[in-house]
Parts: C-alpha cells; sequence; structure tokens
C-alpha cells in the first residue's frame, strides 16, 4: 500500500476532454517526512509513521512528543499517523508522486461535526405529524419491548453526539497530479470540512 | 483557497462579449468516432447565468417550427469559438417570456446603432 497525508482545500469543477464536467475536491498533499518507521523485528508490523504540516512554533508542541521529532532530527508536525507501506528511512520525504492520474485512492477524514442531535437527524427516523392535534413530533417513540428483554437492546438508536467520526471514502479517481505544488485532484467528495486533515491510501492492484 | 483559484483561472477561456438578446453563432467540436467535426449552433441568448468557471448560458432558436433550447458552459472546451451574429436590444436579463411568444412578437428588436470603443 502506498499512501499519503494530506489537507482539504476545497471542491471545484474541471472540464473533462469531451466537454463533460467532473466535480473535484482539491487536497494539499504533502510533503509528507517519514518520522518513525515500524518494523516487524521490533513492531511486528511494518508501517510508516508520516509527519504533515509543520508546527510553527515549537512550544505548542509536547515535550514527549517533541523528543520524539528530535530523534529524527525532524521538526514538529501537526498531524502524524501511520501508513502500512515500507520502502523508506526515517527523515525521507513522501510527496504527490506516488499517485498518477487515474488511480484509484481511499481517503479516510473526520466528518463534520453536528453536534447533539435527535433521533430524526441521526438515524432518519420518521417522526410524527406536525400537527392535526398531534402530540407526538420528532421523538423516537417506543424503544423496546416490556418484560422481555427488559431493557434496552444495544446499539438502539437515540439521541447523541453526531458526525466528526472517521469516516473513509473508497474507490475515489485520481484525476489529476499537479506534483510543483502538491495538489492531488480527485472526483467527488471528501469526509470532513475544509482545512480538515486526509489520509489518502492507493488501492492495490 | 488559493489553489483552488488557481485550478479555475487555469480552466478559463478567452470569451468574446455578448449580452443578453444578442445573437449569437456558436461553434462546437463534435465527435463522431474517432473524426471531429464543426457543428454550429445559431439563435438568441436568452440567459446567463453562474460566474466563473460556473457561467453557462442558454440559446434559443426556432428549428423548423419546433423551439429549441440549449445550455452551455461559457467555458466548455467543446465551444470552438462563439460569434455574435446581431446585437439585440432587450431590457430584460432573462427572455423566458419568448417562449409563449409566437412571429413577430419572438423576435428580439435589433440594436438601432452599435456603441464603439
Amino acid at each position: 500500500m502506498k499512501g499519503i497525508l494530506g489537507k482539504k482545500v476545497g471542491m471545484t469543477q474541471i472540464f473533462a476532454s469531451d466537454g463533460g464536467i467532473v466535480p473535484v475536491t482539491v487536497i494539499e498533499a504533502g510533503p509528507c517526512r517519514v518520522v518513525y518507521v515500524r518494523k516487524p523485528e521490533k513492531d511486528g508490523y511494518t508501517a510508516l509513521q508520516l509527519g504533515f504540516d509543520e508546527m510553527r512554533k515549537e512550544k505548542n508542541v509536547t515535550k514527549p512528543l517533541l523528543g520524539h521529532f528530535k530523534k529524527g532530527s525532524l521538526p514538529a508536525f501537526r498531524f502524524l499517523r501511520e501508513i502500512k507501506m515500507g520502502g523508506h528511512n526515517t527523515g525521507d520525504t513522501v510527496t504527490v508522486d506516488i499517485f498518477n492520474k487515474g488511480d484509484k485512492v481511499s481517503i479516510t477524514g473526520s466528518s463534520k461535526g453536528k453536534g447533539f442531535q435527535g433521533v430524526v437527524k441521526r438515524y432518519h427516523y420518521h417522526g410524527g405529524p406536525g400537527s392535526h392535534g398531534s402530540m407526538f413530533h420528532r421523538a423516537p417513540g417506543s424503544i423496546g419491548s416490556s418484560a422481555y428483554p427488559s431493557r434496552v437492546w444495544k446499539n438502539k438508536g437515540l439521541p447523541g453526539h453526531m458526525g466528526d467520526r472517521r469516516v473513509t471514502t473508497k474507490n475515489l479517481e485520481v484525476i489529476d497530479v499537479k506534483k510543483e505544488q502538491n495538489i492531488l485532484l480527485v472526483k467527488g467528495a471528501v469526509p470532513g470540512a475544509n482545512g480538515g486533515y486526509l489520509i489518502i491510501r492507493k488501492n492495490e492492484g | 483557497m488559493d489553489a483552488i483559484k488557481i485550478i479555475e483561472d487555469s480552466q478559463r477561456k478567452e470569451i468574446p462579449s455578448f449580452k443578453i438578446g444578442d445573437t449569437v453563432n456558436v461553434n462546437l467540436k463534435v465527435k463522431e468516432g474517432d473524426k471531429e467535426r464543426f457543428q454550429s449552433y445559431e439563435g438568441v441568448v436568452i440567459a446567463r447565468r453562474g460566474s466563473g468557471t460556473r457561467e453557462m448560458f442558454t440559446v434559443r432558436k426556432i428549428s423548423y417550427g419546433i423551439g429549441v433550447e440549449r445550455i452551455f458552459p461559457i467555458h466548455s472546451p467543446t465551444i470552438e469559438k462563439i460569434a455574435v451574429v446581431k446585437e439585440g436590444r432587450v431590457r430584460r436579463a432573462k427572455l423566458y417570456y419568448l417562449r409563449s411568444k409566437k412571429g413577430k412578437e419572438a423576435k428580439v428588436k435589433e440594436k438601432a446603432f452599435t456603441e464603439t470603443s
């Protein structure tokens, strides 16, 4: 697997050669530095810990983390994630070069937070009629049976925090790679708000 | 946001200025198999909407007695050329009223004189 870390810039559209319009997400992908290499002998698996988006002030990094960066004599990064790939050493730079036009990628990010939401928005419950004397509007209604099971089943959809979860969109097509600007154009939408951090993984095969 | 602007600017084309009510000739690239030829489409511009690379315009013409409207993205790569044939004098930004008019009423008055700049 090959991958890189990035930041969602926003969406726009571009023209295909046949005049069709393709919706694209613009991603600022890399350059990332390899902060740490996971080896099978020591860690039991192969992976690279990548760092993206350099911190401007070192004082904003916790001391243990700063020590971790210092070990590889690297600057501190804001976004640090492991990707199961090999072939690099600590301090190496990973750029968008690893992607080509037409590649399929899976992109992971944090979805937009929606706050504490009711059951209609969160789980698409139907709710009740708005008027005509109805006194049942957006409540969940019955949440289970009585004597058996005498409790609420696990995973019953109830109100609570919605969004801001780790979401992966799979099989997105790479439309363009702008190497000089470290920009990746991907067809379609990507999880999260503009400015959110993303993990971009190339699909195998 | 800057990166988006760069990408959108690279999609833009030089567009001749034309207004609502103008009669334009749109030269289109048409692909047939692996051959490419040009097709022209002439009619009255009845609407322009959107901005930047997303701008679209609607051209209406009467073809064999049947009203035909085509909507084009202004910056589309399939548009070879847009030529203004006639300038029209209209007082509206959208000429949708032409759809319900017939004969002489469905015509846009030509500009008495064209401004020279």
